[in-house]
């Protein structure tokens, strides 16, 4: 039989229905994409429904005796338990109160709640309790109340945390997801991927070292003190998020859907450590889809995005701090991005974990 | 980074992009071969750069796309024995099977594991004597020599609690049978740089000469892509007026040698054997995969399970059979982005990272959509 028979006739159309509605929690329900997002529509929505929840900001915000108090909640079931740059305790806290600094709150109190497996060693427990009462110090918040579990060997990896945090948003602040407006810059306080390349780093015992053998450190930190000298040069701040599960890429296609805008980023102003960058082309991966820990994304008024540059590189947090892009009337609900060739794509949220390329 | 910025320079980038202009007389059809070049020339919009004569249409060179539904059907039903722990690269796990996927069997309890390595699936194989190791090799020339390193070492350790469900495909005989088609539209070819740093440019030759097609190995980044498309311009124009003729030409010099990896080669030849394999989307090309030899049948996952009558037919929903042969594209589909899209995919194409309908999708459905 020549090639010529076999092409022309077995060429085929081959493709699979759909597969059918889902009907099982998979990973990626937890990866902060689509399917989270999903999750939450679906499910958790309908269920507890009021106008607070419906804002689905980073914390929720109500009214006691005229003061605003935001409120959040964040479970860490991180692994390693130790990395480069921080453990689950040191995460623990800076998770919550980054997740109240982004309201614009001052951080007030935590509650610190540990699931432990049975046969996890004490020592290391020890460890992490150490490193979150020493975060919640440097951070200026109390651990005030608290909770233990133990379950069964096997039955939990090892050790999870949940921490609440509590806070007060001063006077005049009113940060959402809802508020990016055509014209607005889009700030981002410094470089991207440095925590998920430094976990995934230590997990899977590759070393990206450079010709100074420094490891890849995550950027966890508490950015509340950064969030402060930001609103302290304008209060013309539309919003603020911590790009964490899912990246800058997820966390500006919420705004973008949010607010029903547009957001142009600028490839080039893009702040990435060379190591990272080099990790993910050896890996497949994207930056702009890698966890941060340590990094916030504001949208601020045309006329004020260089006072609160400059705000936040004169602090230390904030110093390799860059306007990455504009919000844009056009492709309202879409984040795109100009190359250097002038060209312009998509910068999509994903289904789920970004998978690492075959080859 | 040194091997990567400069060739994602903007000014050489836009430099040859004006110079293909300039050369560009009438239409040329060229196709990209690998799902990694298909990506960066969405990512980077390479096809806005080019002059509209030009037509870049993108081949079936994606290694999750092309591997027939059958096999992921057979991974899901191994990987939920229970003895059973299946290990695979990241992006074959949304593959939609039939009826299943490789994540969804995982929250079923199957034991699924990623591996960026062979080697990985058999370090597993040796730690857990207990269990039994599948590893989905999958793939094209690329990953053939290190799942070839996995079966030699399996081997060479004694495993007997290791084996890999094949699925390997080879670039040049998808080529030929795109020429021999009937429908085939493509007048050069940009051949896959990582598949001939492995396998060499001995074989491109003979589709030079067989069928009188300019071919030019390239690399993945933007200026690799443009400096390819610029030689097979200059090729196509100078064959028009008369003075040339169809070459093999290699862009891609810092990484491929006519040779290629001679060790690989040898740990390839040595571990598997050619045969007619089923592309996904395309259907049975004679000798296009490889196979493990008959010494190797203890590591051979379809021998030592008997899966062999697993075989499933695939309903005709999609067009991804015209867009892996170059003939349409995926904006093309009345389902693009409707309902198909990685949510939901219709086709292996819209699922992988390199596929073409994920990669417009992705990155250009906004200039796709006006």
């Amino acid at each position: 039989m020549s090639a010529k028979t076999i092409v022309d006739t077995n060429f085929q159309l081959s493709c699979p229905v759909p597969l059918p509605a889902k009907d099982t929690i998979l990973l990626g329900h937890g990866s902060g994409g689509k399917l989270s997002a999903e999750l939450i529509r679906d499910i958790f929505l309908p269920a507890f429904q009021n106008p607070v929840l419906a804002r689905l900001d980073d914390q929720a915000i109500v009214i006691v005796n005229g003061q605003r108090l935001a409120i959040t909640t964040d479970s860490f079931v991180v692994k390693p338990l130790f990395f480069p740059g921080g453990d689950i305790g040191s995460l623990a806290v800076h998770g919550t109160v980054n997740d109240l600094a982004m309201g614009g709150a001052t951080p007030l109190f935590l509650s610190a709640a540990f699931i432990i497996e049975e046969g996890f060693s004490m020592d290391e427990l020890r460890r992490v309790v150490n490193s979150l009462r020493q975060a919640a110090a440097e951070a200026g918040v109390q651990v005030v109340t608290g909770d233990t579990k133990v379950v069964e060997k096997g039955k939990g990896d090892g050790l999870f945390i949940n921490t609440t945090g509590i806070g007060l948003v001063p006077e005049g602040v009113d940060l959402s997801a809802d508020r990016a407006r055509p014209g607005d810059k889009v700030l981002l306080s410094g470089s991207i991927g440095d925590h998920g390349i430094a976990i995934l780093a230590q997990r899977e015992g590759l070393e990206f070292e450079t010709e100074f053998k420094t490891k890849i450190q995550s950027d966890s930190a508490a950015l509340h003190t950064l969030v402060a000298a930001m609103l302290g040069a304008t209060r013309n701040i539309r919003c603020m998020r911590d790009p964490t599960r899912g990246g800058v890429s997820s966390t500006l296609n919420e705004i973008a859907e949010r607010s029903r805008v547009g957001i142009e980023l600028e490839e080039s102003s893009l702040p990435i450590h060379e190591q990272v960058r080099g990790a993910c082309e050896l890996l497949g991966l994207d930056p702009l889809y890698v966890a941060n820990e340590g990094k916030l994304i504001a949208i601020v008024a045309p006329e004020s995005a260089d006072a609160v540059l400059q705000a936040m590189r004169r602090h230390p947090l904030g110093a390799e701090a860059q306007i990455i892009g504009t919000v844009k009337k056009e492709n309202a609900g879409l984040v795109t991005m100009r190359t250097p060739f002038g060209t312009s794509r998509i910068v999509d949220m994903l289904a789920g974990d970004q998978l690492p390329r075959i080859c | 980074m040194k091997y990567l910025d400069e060739y994602r320079d903007h000014r050489i980038a836009l430099a040859l992009a004006a110079e293909i202009v300039q050369r560009t007389t009438r239409p040329w059809v060229l196709m990209e071969i690998c799902g990694g070049q298909t990506h960066t020339i969405m990512r980077y919009g390479i096809d806005e750069l080019l002059p509209r004569g030009i037509e870049i249409v993108h081949g079936p060179g994606c290694p999750v796309c092309v591997t027939p539904l059958e096999i992921v059907d057979k991974a899901i039903t191994l990987a939920l024995r229970p003895e059973v722990i299946l290990v695979s690269y990241g992006d074959m796990l949304r593959v939609p099977g039939s009826r299943s996927d490789l994540f969804r069997a995982k929250a079923q309890g199957a034991d699924v594991r990623i591996a960026y390595s062979p080697i990985e699936a058999v370090k597993i194989a040796h730690s857990n004597p207990d269990r039994k190791v599948v590893f989905l090799a999958i793939g094209f020339e690329t990953t053939a020599p290190a799942n070839a390193m996995a079966a030699w070492q399996a081997r060479y350790q004694g495993l007997t609690n290791f084996s890999m469900l094949v699925s390997h495909v080879l670039v040049p005989p998808a080529i030929r049978a795109l020429m021999v088609s009937s429908s085939n539209r493509v007048q050069g070819f940009i051949a896959p740089g990582h598949v001939c740093t492995v396998m060499g440019c001995e074989e491109y030759e003979d589709l030079v000469r067989d069928f009188g097609v300019p071919i030019v190995v390239g690399g993945f980044e933007p200026v690799d892509i443009l400096e390819a498309v610029l030689m097979l311009v200059r090729q196509l124009e100078a064959r028009q007026l008369g003075t040339g003729e169809a070459r093999l030409e290699n862009q891609y010099v810092r990484s491929v040698s006519r040779q290629g990896n001679a060790p690989a080669r040898q740990l390839i030849a040595e571990v598997f054997e050619i045969a007619d394999q089923k592309w996904r989307g395309i259907g049975m090309i004679p000798r296009s995969g490889l196979r493990l030899r008959k010494e190797y049948a203890a590591f051979d996952a379809d021998r030592v399970y008997d899966l062999c009558d697993l075989t499933v037919d695939e309903p005709a929903e999609c067009i991804s059979a015209q867009i892996l042969q170059g003939l349409r594209k995926p904006t093309d589909c009345p389902a693009f982005g409707m309902r198909c899209t990685p949510e939901n995919p219709l086709g292996a194409p819209m699922v992988s990272s390199e596929g073409a309908c994920a990669a417009y999708y992705h990155y250009r459905r906004h200039v796709a959509a006006s």
